[in-house]
C-alpha cells in the first residue's frame, strides 16, 4: 500500500509539473511575455526594468525555475485589474463556487437517488418512462441553453426568483455565504438548479440500474423469504449495496461540478472562480488566468488522487491491480 | 472504398441471406425505426440549409447594407417597412433571425464536423496503435488518455482557449484536444480484440508493413463501434463549441455561430425580447437531439450483442 500510494504521489506531482509547464509556455511562448506581465500603461523605461527585473533576459528554463519558485511561495503576479495578488483573488472566489457545486451536488442526489430508486422498482410504470426519457434531455442538453430557459420563465416571465448575482451574504467561518439567508438561498436556487440537472440525470440513471441488478440478487430474495417488511428491505439492504458506487461518482464529479460552474456562473453572474476566469479572458488579465488554471489544476489532481485513495482503501482487488 | 476489399475476405460465414449486402441490411435495419429516421432527416435538413445557406437565406446577415436599425427587435412574424416579412423577428442590429441561424448552422457544423473527423483521425490512429502493438506505448498512451478523461471536457477546451486565444480555428483544435482520447480508448479496446484474429495473423505472415496492417486491415474491423462514437461526438462537439462561444471565448463575433447568436440575444432577454435567444438555441437544440438519436440508433444496430 505504501509504495502503491508513493507511487500515486509522484504520478500526482508529475500532473502539476506537466500542467504548469504547459500553461507557462503558453504564456511565455505563445503569448508575448512582455506583453502579458507588464501592464500596457507602462513607459519603456519602465518595461525595460521590468524586463530585467522579471529575468525575461535569462534562457527559458531558467525562467521556468524561477516560475515555479514563486508559485511555490504562492506568489503568481499581481492582477492588473484588481491589483492584488491573483493567487489570493483567486482563493477570494473559492467559497462562492463552492457554495454553488455543493448545492447542486446535494440537489442532485437528493432529487437523483429517489427518483431513480423509483424507475429501478417499478420499470415499467409510465412514470417511471417519463423520468427515464426526461433524464436523456438532461444529459443532451446544454447547460448555458437550460440556465436561459431559467431566466426567460422563472426571472422574466414570472418574476419569481431573481436572475443573477449572489444577494444578501452573511459572515460565517470568515467568509460570506448565500445559503444562510432568505435572499441568499432565492439566488441561489436558480444557478444551483441548472447547475445539478447534469448531475440529477447521471445520479438516476446510476441509481435505477444499480436498483435493477441488485434486485435480483439472493440477499434480497432471502430477505423477502425471511418476511421483511418491503421497506427494511429497500431501505437497508437494497441501499446499503447501491450506494457505494454512487457515493464514489458523487465524490468524482464534485470536480466536474467546479468545471461546469464556469458557464453556470456566468450566466447568473454568480461571483464565483469561474465568472472571474472568463471576465479574465475577456480583459487578458493573464496573471489571473495562469493562477486560476494552476489552481484548478492542482485541485483535479486532489480530487483524483483522493478517489483512488478511497477505492484502494474500500476496494482492495484495486490495490492488488495496480501492484501487478 | 478500397477498405472494403480487406473486409469481405475475412467477413466468416455471413449471417445474412446472399442477395443482401451487410450494408444493406444495416440501412433495412436503421430505417426500421421511425424516431431514427426522424432523426436523420433533420439531420439531413440542416446540413443542407447549412451549406445552401447563402442562397437560402433570405438576407445577407453580414452585409451591413442589407440590414435596416429600424428594423431591430422586431417579434417573430412582424413585417418591416418595404413589406418583407421576418417569420423568426429580428435582433437589435435589424438582423433576420433566420438568416442568421441559416448562416450560424454553417459554422456550427463545420466547427462540429471538423474537430470530431480530425479528432478522430489523431485518436483511432492512437488507439490502433495502442492496442494492436501493446507493451509500453499502450501503458503510456492509456496513461495519458485516462489522465486526459480524468479532467472535465469543458475545462480542458477553456485551458487552450485561455492560452491560445479565440477563433474558429483554434476553437476547432481545441474540441479536437478535448475528443481524441475519447476516440483512442474505443479503438484500442476493439483493436486489442481484432488483433488476435487470423486475418490478421495472416497478414503478419505476409510480411506486410505495419502501417498497412493497421489502417487497411484492423481499422476496417474497427470501425463500428467508431461510427457510433463518431457520431455522439459530433453532437458534444457541437454543444461544446456552442457553450463556448456564449462564454465568449469561441468564434469570433465576425461568425456568429449559434452559441454566438444565443449569447448576443442573451443581453435582450431582460428586456422580454426572448425570441433572439430562444429561437438560435432551439435550432441548435433540435440539432444536437436528431444527431444523438441517429446515433442511438446507429449503436443498437451495430452492436454485435444486440444481434439476434
Amino acid at each position: 500500500m505504501t509504495s502503491w500510494l508513493l507511487r500515486r504521489l509522484m504520478q500526482a506531482l508529475m500532473v502539476v509539473t506537466v500542467v504548469s509547464m504547459i500553461v507557462f509556455a503558453g504564456v511565455n511562448v505563445i503569448g508575448d511575455p512582455v506583453e502579458i506581465l507588464i501592464s500596457p500603461e507602462a513607459t519603456q523605461i519602465e518595461r525595460e526594468q521590468i524586463i530585467t527585473r522579471l529575468g525575461l533576459d535569462q534562457p527559458i528554463w531558467k525562467q521556468y525555475l524561477a516560475f515555479v519558485g514563486n508559485a511555490l511561495q504562492g506568489n503568481l503576479g499581481n492582477s492588473f485589474v484588481y491589483n492584488e495578488p491573483a493567487l489570493d483573488l483567486v482563493f477570494s472566489r473559492l467559497p462562492a463556487t463552492l457554495e454553488l457545486a455543493f448545492c447542486a451536488m446535494l440537489l442532485g442526489s437528493l432529487i437523483g437517488i429517489p427518483l431513480g430508486l423509483f424507475c429501478g422498482l417499478y420499470p415499467d410504470s409510465k412514470l417511471s418512462r417519463l423520468i427515464m426519457a426526461g433524464s436523456i434531455l438532461g444529459f443532451s442538453l446544454p447547460t448555458f441553453w437550460v440556465g436561459i430557459i431559467f431566466i426567460i420563465v422563472f426571472s422574466v416571465h414570472f418574476g419569481w426568483l431573481p436572475s443573477g448575482g449572489r444577494g444578501e451574504t452573511v459572515e460565517f467561518l470568515g467568509t460570506r455565504w448565500s445559503f444562510l439567508t432568505l435572499d441568499g438561498l432565492q439566488h441561489l436556487i436558480l444557478p444551483a438548479i441548472n447547475l445539478a440537472l447534469f448531475k440529477i440525470s447521471m445520479i438516476l440513471r446510476l441509481t435505477r440500474a444499480g436498483t435493477r441488478e441488485t434486485l435480483s440478487m439472493d440477499f434480497i430474495k432471502f430477505a423477502r423469504a425471511k418476511g421483511l417488511k418491503p421497506r427494511r428491505i429497500i431501505g437497508v439492504h437494497l441501499m446499503k449495496s447501491i450506494m457505494i458506487p454512487i457515493v464514489t461518482v458523487v465524490g468524482l464529479e464534485f470536480g466536474s461540478v467546479i468545471a461546469f460552474a464556469v458557464v453556470t456562473e456566468s450566466i447568473f453572474a454568480w461571483p464565483g472562480m469561474g465568472k472571474l476566469i472568463i471576465d479574465s479572458i475577456y480583459v487578458l488579465d493573464r496573471p489571473v488566468i495562469v493562477a486560476y488554471l494552476i489552481m484548478i489544476a492542482v485541485l483535479f489532481v486532489v480530487i483524483n488522487l483522493l478517489v483512488d485513495v478511497l477505492y484502494a482503501t474500500l476496494d482492495p482487488r484495486v490495490r492488488v491491480g495496480g501492484a501487478a | 472504398m478500397t477498405v472494403s476489399a480487406d473486409t469481405t475476405v475475412v467477413a466468416p460465414e455471413p449471417a445474412v441471406p446472399p442477395a443482401e449486402t451487410t450494408f444493406q441490411l444495416l440501412m433495412r435495419e436503421f430505417l426500421s425505426s421511425r424516431l431514427a429516421i426522424l432523426g436523420l432527416v433533420v439531420v439531413v435538413i440542416f446540413a443542407l440549409a447549412a451549406i445552401l445557406a447563402p442562397w437560402l437565406a433570405p438576407q445577407n446577415p453580414y452585409d451591413l447594407a442589407q440590414l435596416n436599425i429600424m428594423d431591430s427587435k422586431m417579434p417573430p412574424g412582424s413585417e418591416s417597412m418595404e413589406g418583407y416579412r421576418y417569420w423568426l423577428g429580428t435582433d437589435g442590429q435589424g438582423r433576420d433571425m433566420l438568416s442568421g441561424i441559416l448562416y450560424g448552422l454553417r459554422i456550427s457544423l463545420i466547427v462540429g464536423a471538423g474537430s470530431a473527423v480530425l479528432a478522430c483521425m489523431f485518436g483511432a490512429s492512437l488507439g490502433l496503435l495502442a492496442g494492436y502493438v501493446g507493451g509500453r506505448i499502450d501503458a503510456f498512451i492509456m496513461r495519458v488518455v485516462d489522465l486526459h478523461l480524468s479532467f472535465p471536457t469543458v475545462l480542458i477546451a477553456l485551458m487552450i482557449l485561455a492560452v491560445l486565444g479565440t477563433g474558429i480555428m483554434n476553437v476547432v483544435i481545441a474540441i479536437m484536444v478535448v475528443e481524441w482520447a475519447y476516440y483512442a480508448r474505443t479503438v484500442r479496446a476493439t483493436a486489442m480484440v481484432e488483433r488476435e484474429k487470423e486475418y490478421v495473423q495472416a497478414a503478419e505472415c505476409l510480411v506486410l508493413p505495419r502501417r498497412r496492417i493497421l489502417f487497411r486491415h484492423l481499422l476496417p474491423n474497427c470501425m463500428p463501434p467508431l461510427i457510433v462514437i463518431a457520431t455522439m461526438q459530433v453532437a458534444r462537439a457541437i454543444s461544446l463549441e456552442a457553450t463556448l462561444s456564449f462564454l465568449g471565448i469561441g468564434v469570433p463575433i465576425t461568425e456568429p455561430s449559434l452559441g454566438l447568436l444565443i449569447a448576443n440575444g442573451y443581453e435582450h432577454v431582460l428586456t422580454g425580447e426572448y425570441w433572439i435567444s430562444i429561437t438560435p438555441g432551439v435550432a441548435l437544440l433540435v440539432l444536437i437531439v436528431a444527431i444523438n438519436l441517429v446515433g442511438d440508433r446507429l449503436r443498437e444496430i451495430l452492436n454485435p450483442r444486440n444481434r439476434t
